[in-house]
């Protein structure tokens, strides 16, 4: 497997808060990771310094081998990185159908545009809501419609900040197997989540990041075992 | 409505069938961007442009240029539409463009002419000053990361020192060639709009042939305007509306889109300027004062901004009641204005014809949304 995303030594100060402490990450072509720690720990600036919102006061972040540090955040989106946010960033006042439109128009146009959005109402459930509304749709579906957003234009890298947020249990089972289904057409992918079920469903890997920095790394079985990330986040089972 | 069990993969969709440029550029004539849509909307549209085409046979040529005269200043109008109602950045900046080519056309016009259409030149430059002032100032802004209210006080702001720069140029050492700025007694002595013609040049002094005119160029933008806003530069503009973060996430560049946006509607603004000096053969700095600045934003609120359907007719509304009460007295006019603004924030805050359009296309209406 090949490196689609390498981070060295990122950092970033909030004043006397350090979101980001020295992190060395990198993330496998295809793979499935997830990013797991306690409130706080720096998973949601992780992503917003992978995503350009944030400028990192040291370090870097290579995206299929280009230094991307220091592009702004649309510059990365266009090189292959697509973003669902924690709460869905959906225009609600837009219908569904015109919420995927925007999305992938800057990359498809006529005949290949109209396809594409058939595709991804088709896929993510969603085709009988074509008209609603986005913001009349139910928050499960906000969620897929920001999924199917994020995807339609088969992205190199899919970042999702917990995609199962106020979801039940069986949208999230459907969330999962959506995932895994986008990560068989190619799409890596990496969650920032907390619910350990559906890590264990999804996620090939697991890193813990515990006051902006790494504390563990492995599978979701050594994740599991680690003692001390039994201690800082996931507790024991007597306690 | 569940997710469906299985998930079709996403190449896995029955093809779609294929459309032909051109009627894909018709179809944007609607759109999700625009209300009215069907054969009652294009009919009841017909009808009303067939109206207003028969209205000088049933009235005066005084009555008739009065006409010309609110239809100038729609085009600043569904400028601001584009602005503030699609792109969501509130600009009072509009008369500002305005008078940039009001006095563009003054000065051109006055020195070049009016032989071999060199007015009709006169009034695209005098459009193209404007629309560059706007993308220069535009650029400034949105790429220096001004949003919300800030964007109202910069463009109030460059309005205002238009507006005293203007004033203080009363010296016959403010000219630009044998144009004389005039300060705040205003520039005169321009000509008309003046189209040339085998036979003898047309002059289109306010009466039936500038009436003309203006209709003909309000029906060409406004149309053009429901293709341009229903294509994906329009769904986008709505799109940095709704929610800028996420569709700089999206991949797009929302400074240039912005941007873009601003420099449209300033050339609106210019064509009303210029239309505006060649009606009247007239323009002062007050055209770009606070009073001035203010208007435009009350025609849009009341007809309804983020539609501009509804800001080109509510325009037309406001102009024709402002212009009446102003036969009882030029300060009354104003405070019901602002009375209606107060009316149109607290009981239609996305304006009075908006609603009722919006009323229409309700099922049950007689039009369709």
């Amino acid at each position: 497997m090949t490196e689609i995303l390498r981070v060295s030594k990122l950092n970033k100060r909030f004043g006397g808060v350090t979101v980001a402490r020295d992190i060395d990450f990198s993330l496998e072509r295809g793979s499935m990771h997830c990013l797991i720690g306690p409130n706080g720990a720096g998973k949601s600036s992780f992503f917003r310094l992978l995503l350009g919102e944030h400028a990192p006061d040291g370090g870097s972040i290579l995206f299929r081998g280009e230094d991307i540090t220091n592009l702004r955040s649309f510059r990365r989106i266009q090189r292959g990185i697509s973003v669902k946010f924690q709460v869905p960033g959906i225009f609600k006042a837009l219908s569904v159908r015109q919420n995927l439109e925007v999305a992938f128009q800057k990359h498809l146009h006529g005949h290949n545009l109209t396809a594409t959005v058939r595709r991804v109402l088709d896929f993510t459930g969603l085709l009988d809501q074509a008209a609603m509304p986005a913001g009349n749709l139910s928050h499960g579906q906000q969620q897929w419609l920001e999924i199917g957003m994020a995807v339609g234009v088969e992205p190199s890298l899919l970042l999702l900040d917990e995609p199962t947020a106020g979801m039940s249990p069986d949208e999230t089972r459907k969330t999962g197997e959506m995932l895994h289904d986008l990560n068989r057409r190619g799409i890596t992918i990496l969650a920032v989540e907390h619910d350990m079920a559906f890590v264990e469903q999804i996620a090939d890997r697991v890193t813990v990041l515990h006051v902006g920095a790494i504390y563990a790394q492995g599978t979701i079985g050594e994740i599991v075992a680690h003692p001390g990330v039994q201690e800082i986040y996931l507790g024991t089972a007597d306690a | 409505m569940k997710m469906q069990d299985t998930h079709p993969s996403l190449a896995s969709a029955a093809p779609v069938e294929r459309r032909p440029a051109a009627m894909i550029w018709l179809a944007r004539l609607e759109g999700p961007q625009t209300m009215g849509r069907g054969p009652w909307f294009w009919a009841a549209a017909a009808l009303l442009v067939l109206a207003a085409a028969l209205y000088p046979a049933f009235s005066n040529a005084y009555t008739v240029g009065n006409a010309a005269y609110f239809l100038v200043w729609t085009f600043m109008a569904m400028g601001l539409g584009v602005i503030w109602g699609y792109a969501g950045a509130l600009s009072f900046g509009q008369t500002a463009f305005f008078g940039v080519a009001g006095y563009g056309y003054g000065i051109l016009t006055i020195n070049l002419g009016a032989a071999y259409g060199l007015t009709v030149l006169s009034l695209v430059l005098a459009v193209a000053a404007a629309g560059a002032f706007a993308l220069v100032i535009g650029y400034f802004m949105f790429y220096g990361r001004i949003r919300g209210v800030f964007v109202g006080i910069v463009t109030l702001s460059v309005t205002l020192v238009l507006e005293t720069f203007m004033a203080q140029t009363a010296g016959p050492q403010w000219r630009v060639g044998d144009a004389r700025l005039n300060g705040f007694n205003g520039m005169s002595g321009m000509p008309p709009l003046t189209l040339p013609w085998p036979g003898g040049d047309i002059v289109l002094y306010p009466g039936i042939g500038f009436y003309y005119l203006m209709l003909g160029l309000v029906v060409l933008c406004y149309l053009a305007l429901r293709m341009v806003l229903n294509a994906p530069f329009g769904n986008v503009l709505v799109a940095i509306r709704e929610n800028p973060a996420r569709t700089e996430m999206l991949g797009y560049d929302i400074r240039l889109y912005q941007t873009l946006a601003f420099g449209l509607g300033g050339a609106l603004a210019g064509l009303s300027g210029a239309l505006y000096t060649a009606w009247g053969q007239y323009i002062t700095p007050s055209s770009m004062g606070l009073t001035s600045a203010a208007l435009p934003i009350i025609w849009v609120a009341v007809g309804g901004r983020r539609d501009i359907t509804a800001t080109l007719l509510g325009t037309l509304a406001v102009l024709f009641g402002f212009q009446s009460l102003t036969i009882y007295g030029s300060q009354y006019a104003l405070v019901v204005m602002g009375a209606l603004l107060l009316f149109t924030v607290l009981v239609a805050p996305g304006g009075i014809v908006a609603a009722a359009m919006h009323q229409l296309g309700r099922p049950g209406g007689k039009g369709r949304r």
